[in-house]
């Protein structure tokens, strides 16, 4: 890829992950940010880091089905570290806006609500990812090892789902769609390693011509 | 920093209705005489009313000692347009987009159960039983955040006493419209319709349940549970039933929506409780509405406020057993 395309669609990368919050931004300053001002924040929040991981995760399927969009992967650590950043804003929103900054009212809050233990174990499965993703402790790391604990997204999407499904009421469908997404992308990829062992296989035991 | 405050604005002034009004009339008349240069915002709102023919049609009220003082009220804007009326959609946003089909008129409300002989009441009739009331309400939803609603329609007792309950009746439910060709997206949900809610008979005695038929001096708006809803306030929003075509008395409990949906998390009695947390959240404290985010949260009361009218109907009840 040329350099200047690739600065080109860097810049539009930054430009959509920032969007979501200097909408907040540009929200609160002038006051649109609707009736309830807490729960736009949060919603947003929230739905912009699963949204932020469910494209993170989106990459290596759609550069496995289409060899041409390899070079999409060059953006996935920008993007996965956008999800971590948008994580962080949605847990700040809980402690100063729900919890008041109170740490009696949040333990309790972590002892007794799943979905905040949920969300919240999922906050603490991005950190380590985003604590490594720089080239310098990939190289430290080695490229085995660091593989291996970035498979930790995978969980961290799971739980980031599921603090989903616990935070709305019983009966409320709205974390339907990007849970299909989700599992889709996250079964493409045992579903890939099968047919790929199978298309091995077939190439190295050629089956016995009839007869 | 960059955050706004929302502009304080004294409740005497906070009445948009004139201007509300005053729009509408405007754009009857705009399409009446053909004008077409509106604004293509302004013509979408002609084609797809947010707000049903009836509502914002001007009540004759009267004052009551049993309204609310010192509270800043919420904006109509506010009231009308962040809704929880799950038969029009599960955001927050649709009812005020969707219910404009709510067909309004003709409208009947059915009694039936144990009482004296059914009877079948009309919207007109029962608008004319008494003189309708402005009332201004705290309104606590489950969901932890609130508002300021001046209500208009007159005490549930007065239509309660004309429906001539037997003394076998113990408990009231009321039954919402539901039509799934008209409420297309109560299917978004897994909740089964008709919307049912209830009360103790002397729950819905109490002076302080409201039958509403109106908000801010008007007719309500269909979001808001148009043509006739229940309000009482000292419980949480979802118990205050909306656009009831049925009410029935009865013996037993009735099953009442939210609490067939989730047991642990919606009590039959919900009465506002700050020392009974949702399995989910903390009800110590929520949020008004219409606040900047900073200036949202303040302290959940007892009973929403309303302890010296109705804590009487619990004595001696355990409340974390009867949440």
């Amino acid at each position: 890829m040329k350099r200047s395309t690739h600065l080109l669609l860097k810049t539009l990368t930054w430009i959509a992950c920032v969007w979501p919050l200097g909408r907040l931004i540009w929200g609160a300053a002038t006051n649109h940010l609707g009736a309830d001002p807490t729960a736009t924040i949060t919603f947003a929040t929230g739905s912009t880091t699963l949204n932020l991981l469910t494209i993170s995760l989106a990459l290596t399927p759609a550069r496995r089905l289409i060899p041409e969009l390899s070079w999409l992967v060059k953006f996935r650590r920008l993007v996965g570290l956008f999800a971590f950043f948008y994580a962080t804003l949605h847990l700040a929103t809980y402690v100063a806006l729900y919890a008041g900054f109170d740490l009696h009212a949040m333990a309790a809050d972590i002892a007794k609500r799943r979905f905040i233990t949920m969300g919240l174990t999922a906050w603490l499965l991005l950190l380590p990812l985003a604590a490594t993703s720089t080239t310098w402790a990939i190289r430290k790391m080695g490229g085995k090892r660091w593989n291996r604990l970035h498979k930790l997204v995978y969980l961290a999407a799971v739980c980031g789902v599921i603090h989903y499904w616990w935070q709305v009421k019983p009966g409320v469908l709205t974390p339907l769609s990007i849970t299909i997404t989700l599992a889709l992308l996250l079964a493409s990829r045992p579903v890939w390693s099968l047919w790929q062992k199978r298309l091995r296989n077939r190439n190295a035991v050629p089956t016995a011509a009839g007869g | 920093m960059l955050i706004g405050k929302r502009p304080d604005i004294p409740s005497s002034a906070i009445t948009p209705k004139d201007q509300y009004l005053n729009r509408r009339r405007f754009l009857r008349g705009a399409v009446a005489t053909g004008v077409a240069a509106l604004g293509a915002e302004r013509l979408a709102e002609v084609f797809s009313p947010r707000t049903g023919a009836l509502a914002g049609t001007k009540l004759e009220t009267v004052k009551s000692p049993l309204t609310t003082t010192g509270e800043e009220l919420t904006s109509l804007e506010d009231i009308t347009h962040y809704n929880n009326y799950y038969e029009f959609g599960v955001n927050k946003d649709e009812p005020a987009k969707n219910a404009g089909v709510l067909p309004t008129r003709p409208w009947t409300v059915r009694v039936e159960g144990k009482v004296k002989a059914p009877k079948t009441f009309d919207i007109e009739a029962l608008l004319k039983l008494r003189p309708l009331e402005d009332r201004v309400y705290r309104h606590r939803c489950v969901e932890a955040w609130s508002m300021v609603i001046p209500w208009v329609g007159y005490s549930l007792s007065e239509f309660i006493n004309q429906c001539e309950p037997l003394s076998t009746a113990k408990y009231v439910q009321f039954l919402s419209y539901y039509d799934k060709h008209v409420e297309k997206w109560a299917s978004a949900s897994t909740i089964s319709w008709p919307y049912s809610e209830g009360l103790r008979m002397d729950e819905a005695m109490n002076p302080l349940a409201l039958l509403t038929f109106g908000l801010y001096g008007e007719v309500l708006p269909n979001q808001d549970g148009a043509p006739i809803r229940i309000v009482v306030p000292w419980k949480y929003g979802f118990k205050s039933a909306k656009s009831i075509v049925a009410v029935r008395f009865l013996d037993k409990q009735p099953p009442t929506t939210w609490n067939d949906q989730a047991q642990s998390e919606y009590g039959f009695y919900s009465n506002v409780n700050p020392i009974v947390d949702h399995p989910r959240w903390s009800q110590k404290t929520e949020r008004r509405i219409g606040k900047a985010f900073y200036a949202q949260r303040r302290t959940t009361l007892m009973f929403n406020g309303y302890g010296d009218q109705v804590a009487s109907l619990y004595k001696g009840m355990d409340l974390k057993k009867y949440f």
